[in-house]
């Protein structure tokens, strides 16, 4: 098989993947606490618009990155108010992070930069390039270099970044004590509430570092994978996103192979267009970028084994005494 | 959902939804400030835009049209303790059902059997795009909130195929499919006007406002007068009651979620048939998002919806001529007002609710 | 001379209209197994959810190992050593044992150093007891025995020395239930104070050191083991009733069997069995009344031959038609066959909370042609229907516009009821029928049922208030642990016997 094309579908895998785990991450974190989190979405266009503004502007990667961060943190604490503190109902107000994220973006995109909402480009220097340039392109006849090299080894920061985050948040869960008081409380409430821990804080806690990743998520799309922030940027990957992290039954090893999947797929899809399978014919590429979604619903119909929620999940919590 | 708190019916109904719209305007107009412009004159251009000429009611009304529609689909599925998020791709596939059924028969029957057949079409394919989901809560237990969103996405993937790969017309470079004949579209109210001697602005207000009108005194028959709509409403509110009843749950969610499916999309009826007079990629435009605002605001009831949606209506055509006559506004700006609505109405809406009870137990005190 | 683990003087506590405990004072003495009996709204609950911090008494002082004591909430009651084992356990599913017990008190960020730490500290705990759970299990794969011996541990970790069982042996089948008692005796012997809530005498007997018997709030008596008796406890426990309005020599004439059912069995979701093969007739013109402690499958019976729910196995004859598991009775069908239902849930079963009264007065009904206009509901003959009830049966207020939630407790029983009398059924299953019901109401629906019954409706009344069984029922069945333990007629019924059959093991015949 041609090593190039390999090469160059490893790394589009691991390029699209990237955003998609940043968020499906922070989702894992939100609904394993049992606050549903539709807004990924949302937040990732709040943050990449953040990112964008601020670097095109200040010069400053890092005031970019935290400019995302803050921004999706700030939107995090926002549905905690509403869900949270104030038992609103998480779909609604998951889903109306998604509009006004929508509209705000462009509103302040025009209104600012005056470019029919797109931001101004960022200077290459700002941008977050390959930490090893030399292998900027697959090559020919070098098997290693080419799928090794470009493969894998081509990308910026925020592309291992997202991969050091699944063990990040698989050990957070696992392994510490605020992880362990997380997934009690996403289970049980009633119980954790009466062991003496606060359900409130604990699940603000989780939305805080949701929040943290979907800073990290948005700003992928504008400080890497883009030049600027253009309107509805996002294109549904928040919510490939929510879909991995169901097909992945909420927890952060499976996610990741539902989000490795998602983005191979979506490599695939746009190289597969004129190509003829043997037998099948051509593959639609809006059916290759269906995928995703179809399998999530094959999964929730519990045709390829079962996905359980969070037993509290998408229930506000009432203290009891 | 959350639990109400016990407020007296005219706070209830009336004045805490009001308060509530009010606080997402204002948060609204804080927005347009931090833009440098001034909320009463993009206020002033708003109303003047949307209601101060008679083509602008004509465009706040036909954007209505298609609100009141996607309203209603969210508010029958409420009912039946549900909630719908797939208007957008149950409108989509009434717009596709429209524009198969147009481009099959439309050359070939008059008028007067095509439109009530388009109609049929679009509620058909729309319902069926809801049951699909309906079906797998029901009896798979698979959460519709997430098999809509999908079926969101899986609708205009299906929509982008069929405008590329069939409906496009041989040469044609826009992503569009080939135009209706004449007797498969909904004809426009100043062309009825005209016809009776009237004069009309020319806009793209068509017979689907009827329609619309129609379906709210249906939707209201069905959910408070017939036996169908009292079994609907037993089990969205009370599961087990409704168990005890008799009644079975599942057969109630299949038929409630037909019901929204297909009037979500009789979307395609206005915007396909009335307006566009072919299929487009994007037609639908987040109405089905609007209809959760608009069934929030209305309170799931029809004739909130009808208001709900006319407001909804001018803020749009207002938002256009905004966007036109101000510099640096854009039309997304009523898309970010629809999302605070829909944080405040929706997510938020019993936060005021203590602050009410309080108010209003001391003035009761006071008396 | 140690001082008593607890010590509670003038105990009180009132909810709303209701006064829960009502001057408790009793002395529980170190390292004794001090059992707590009573039936259900005797006030032991309370009692006990007031020595773990859940309420405030509003009078009264409590004394634990001498010092007098304020228990704000359950982190002080666990700090002072008392330990709750509760009926319903507030266990985390997904997680291990090791993981349930160490939640709030992990003692460390990293939890694998913690886990180790922890491990080690309950080896030695269950080796010392005796009490064996497998640390590395998953809750929700863990049978219900084995459950709560990691309830009892997880108390024991915290440092409990005096731990309330809440009806522990609730949920156990038989084995279980003896390595419990195996458990709590070696727990006794290391000088653990335990406080046991229960209704099961044979327990009891077996375990106590002493016993208080409570009954409607207050203290009957308190006394060491060695004075009582299964017997003597039973009594003291239903308590002296009059048996109130029977009408002298009233002849009972019974007619033929119209509902007929035969070795129902069913299983909780947990495995644990609610019905255990049981088998009961109700004829034309009686009323059967089903005595028992709540929570002994009187609800299950109920839902069962109502059609809500199938049974594992049995049969139900019903208006000549018989039904097996396998096509059981449906709720849809119930109604046509004559087969009225007042639930145990007036909120959340009985009607819709969220309609107003001349909709939920149809509910069960709703399909009836005169209700019906075509594919409409006839909103005329509801309305019309509704206020019908409402004067017979004295709803107040006679509004049916009313949303259903804004009628009284009573009134909203006393529409229950009219609609499901209204269409001359001919069983009528009643389930709680005056719970939360002012005594005015009381009354009424007392002589309603009467009513029914004199014209030869069978109805199968469950009630958890002896007195009304004893004063409306032709025929009591007592259930126990999903059994019933006896049937007696009116005229057999006695505190004593009605006693020992509620806390009977199998069915026995009493002297």
């Amino acid at each position: 098989m041609d090593e190039v094309l390999i090469a160059s579908v490893v790394a589009s895998t691991l390029r699209v993947s990237a955003p998609l785990l940043l968020c499906a991450m922070a989702g894992v974190l939100s609904e394993r606490a049992g606050v549903v989190d539709l807004g990924l979405e949302g937040k990732m266009l709040f943050a990449a618009f953040a990112a964008a503004a601020t670097a095109s502007v200040t010069h400053s990667t890092g005031l970019g990155l935290l400019a995302a961060i803050g921004v999706a943190c700030v939107a995090s604490l926002l549905h905690g108010f509403a869900c949270v503190t104030n038992r609103g109902d998480q779909v609604v107000s998951g889903v109306a992070l998604n509009m006004i994220a929508a509209g705000l973006t462009v509103v302040l995109g025009i209104a600012w930069f005056q470019q029919g909402g797109q931001t101004p480009p960022i200077d290459p220097a700002v941008r977050l390039t390959a930490l090893v340039p030399d292998f900027a392109e697959p090559q020919a006849g070098h098997w290693v270099t080419s799928v090794l090299g470009h493969g894998l080894l081509s990308h910026n920061l925020l592309v291992y970044a997202a991969f050091l985050m699944v063990g990040a948040v698989w050990f957070f869960l696992e392994r510490t004590r605020p992880g362990l008081r997380l997934r009690a409380v996403g289970e049980n409430p009633a119980m954790v509430e009466a062991a003496g821990m606060s359900v409130q804080g604990l699940r603000y806690q989780a939305l805080l570092m949701n929040g943290v990743l979907c800073g990290l998520a948005g700003a992928y799309l504008t400080l890497a994978q883009n030049a600027s922030f253009s309107p509805n940027m996002t294109a549904g990957r928040g919510f490939i996103a929510l879909a991995a992290m169901i097909f992945g039954k909420w927890k952060p090893l499976p996610t990741l192979g539902a989000c490795l999947l998602f983005g191979f797929l979506d490599a695939v899809a746009i190289r597969m267009q004129g190509v003829q399978l043997p037998g099948i014919g051509e593959v639609p590429v809006q059916l290759i970028q269906a995928l995703p979604y179809i399998l999530t619903v094959v999964l929730l119909a519990g045709f390829i084994g079962s996905a359980i929620a969070p037993k509290a999940l998408g229930r506000p919590y009432v203290k009891e005494r | 959902m959350s639990q109400p708190i016990q407020l007296p019916k005219w706070i209830d109904i009336g004045l805490l939804p009001l308060w509530n719209l009010a606080i997402a305007l204002l948060v609204a107009g804080g927005v347009v400030m931090l833009i440098g412009h001034s909320p009463w004159q993009a206020l002033s251009v708003l109303l003047n835009g949307a209601l101060g000429s008679a083509r602008g009611l004509g465009y706040s009304l036909y954007y209505a049209t298609t609100f009141i529609f996607t309203g209603l689909a969210v508010a029958v599925a409420i009912h039946a303790g549900l909630f719908n998020i797939g208007g957008e791709g149950q409108a989509t596939l009434g717009g596709v059902g429209v524009t198969l059924i147009a481009l099959w028969l439309g050359a070939k029957l008059p008028a007067v059997v095509m439109l009530p057949l388009l109609v049929l079409a679009a509620a058909g394919f729309g319902m069926l795009w809801a049951a699909v989901p309906a079906y797998l809560q029901a009896w798979r237990g698979s959460h519709i909130v997430i098999t809509t969103i999908m079926f969101n996405f899986l609708a205009a993937g299906l929509n982008s195929y069929l405008l590329v790969n069939w409906l496009r017309p041989a040469g044609s470079m826009a992503v569009e499919s080939a135009e209706f004949a004449d007797s498969a579209r909904m004809p426009a109210l100043h062309q009825i006007a005209a016809a009776l001697g009237y004069e009309l602005p020319s806009s793209p207000l068509n017979l689907s406002l009827i329609i619309a009108l129609l379906a709210c005194a249906f939707v209201g028959w069905f959910l408070w007068k017939s036996a169908a709509g009292y079994a609907v409403r037993a089990v969205g509110s009370a599961p087990r009651a409704a168990h005890y009843a008799g009644i079975r749950p599942r057969a109630q969610v299949l038929l409630a979620m037909a019901l929204s499916g297909a009037l979500a999309g009789m979307v395609g009826v206005n915007e396909i048939s009335g307006v566009q007079g072919k299929l487009t990629l994007d037609f639908v435009a987040g109405a089905g998002f609007t209809g959760i605002a608009v069934s929030l605001m209305g309170r799931n009831h029809p004739v909130g919806i009808i208001l709900a949606s006319l407001l909804f209506g001018v803020l749009y055509q207002g938002g256009v001529e905004v966007s036109f006559e101000l510099q640096g506004f854009s039309r997304e700006m009523v898309v970010t007002a629809q999302g605070l609505i829909v944080l405040f109405s929706g997510a938020m809406a019993t936060v005021s609710a203590p602050l009410f009870a309080r108010a209003y137990a001391a003035i009761k005190g006071g008396r | 001379m140690t001082p008593p683990a607890v010590r509670l003087q003038g105990i009180s506590k009132r909810f709303g209209a209701v006064q829960a405990n009502r001057d408790v004072s009793f002395d529980i003495a170190a390292g004794s197994v001090h059992g707590l009996v009573g039936e259900n709204g005797a006030g032991k609950s309370t009692l006990m959810a007031i020595l773990y911090g859940y309420y405030h008494a509003d009078a009264g002082t409590l004394e634990v190992n001498g010092q007098p004591v304020q228990i704000a909430n359950s982190q002080q009651a666990i700090a002072l050593g008392i330990g709750m084992v509760h009926q319903h356990f507030m266990l985390v599913d997904t997680l291990s044992c090791l993981e349930n017990i160490m939640l709030g008190a992990e003692g460390g960020f990293f939890l694998t150093p913690s886990k180790a730490r922890v491990r080690a500290k309950l080896e030695a705990l269950m080796a010392e007891t005796g009490l064996q759970v497998p640390l590395d299990a998953v809750v929700a794969d863990l049978p219900v025995g084995e459950l709560q011996r990691l309830e009892i541990l997880k108390a024991l970790y915290r440092g409990a020395r005096i731990l309330i069982l809440d009806e522990p042996t609730a949920v156990l089948t038989p084995q279980e239930t003896d390595q419990l008692f195996v458990t709590l005796r070696r727990l006794q012997q290391l000088g653990t104070t335990l406080i046991l809530i229960t209704h099961k005498l044979r327990e009891v007997m077996s375990l106590c050191s002493a016993v208080t018997v409570m009954r409607a709030g207050q203290v009957v008596e308190t006394r060491p083991i060695a004075d009582w008796s299964e017997a003597s406890l039973a009594e003291s426990m239903v308590g002296r009733k009059v048996t109130l309005g029977r009408p002298e020599g009233l002849e009972i004439k019974t007619g033929e069997v119209r509902l007929q059912a035969t070795g129902l069995s069913l299983k909780h979701a947990n495995g644990v069995p609610a019905l255990k093969d049981v088998s009961l007739s109700l004829r034309a013109g009686e009323i059967v009344g089903v005595a028992g402690v709540s929570g002994n499958g009187q609800s299950e019976l109920l839902e069962v031959l109502s059609g809500l729910r199938a049974p594992e196995g049995g049969q139900l004859d019903l208006g000549g038609a018989s039904f097996t598991p396998e096509a059981w009775l449906d709720t849809a069908q119930a109604r046509p066959l004559r087969l009225a239902h007042v639930p145990e849930d007036r909120h959340a079963v009985g009607l819709v909370m969220s309609f107003p009264a001349w909709e939920s007065a149809v509910l069960g009904y709703q399909n009836l042609p005169k209700y019906r206009q075509g594919a409409a509901m006839n909103h005329a003959a509801m309305r019309e229907a509704t206020k019908q009830m409402q004067e017979r049966f004295d709803v107040r207020p006679r509004d049916e516009n009313l949303g259903s939630s804004k009628f009284s407790g009573g009134n909203q029983q006393k529409l229950i009821l009219a609609r499901e009398i209204g269409e001359q059924p001919t069983v009528l299953l009643v389930g709680q029928p005056t719970r939360g019901v002012d005594i005015g109401a009381i009354e009424f629906i007392h002589k309603q049922l009467r009513a029914l019954r004199d014209a030869g409706c069978a109805v199968l009344l469950v009630s958890s208030e002896l007195d009304e069984i004893l004063a409306l029922a032709d025929r009591v069945v007592v259930m126990n642990a999903g059994r019933i333990t006896g049937e007696l007629s009116i005229d057999e019924c006695d505190e004593r016997r009605l006693g020992l059959l509620m806390a009977a093991q199998e069915e026995r015949a009493v002297a």
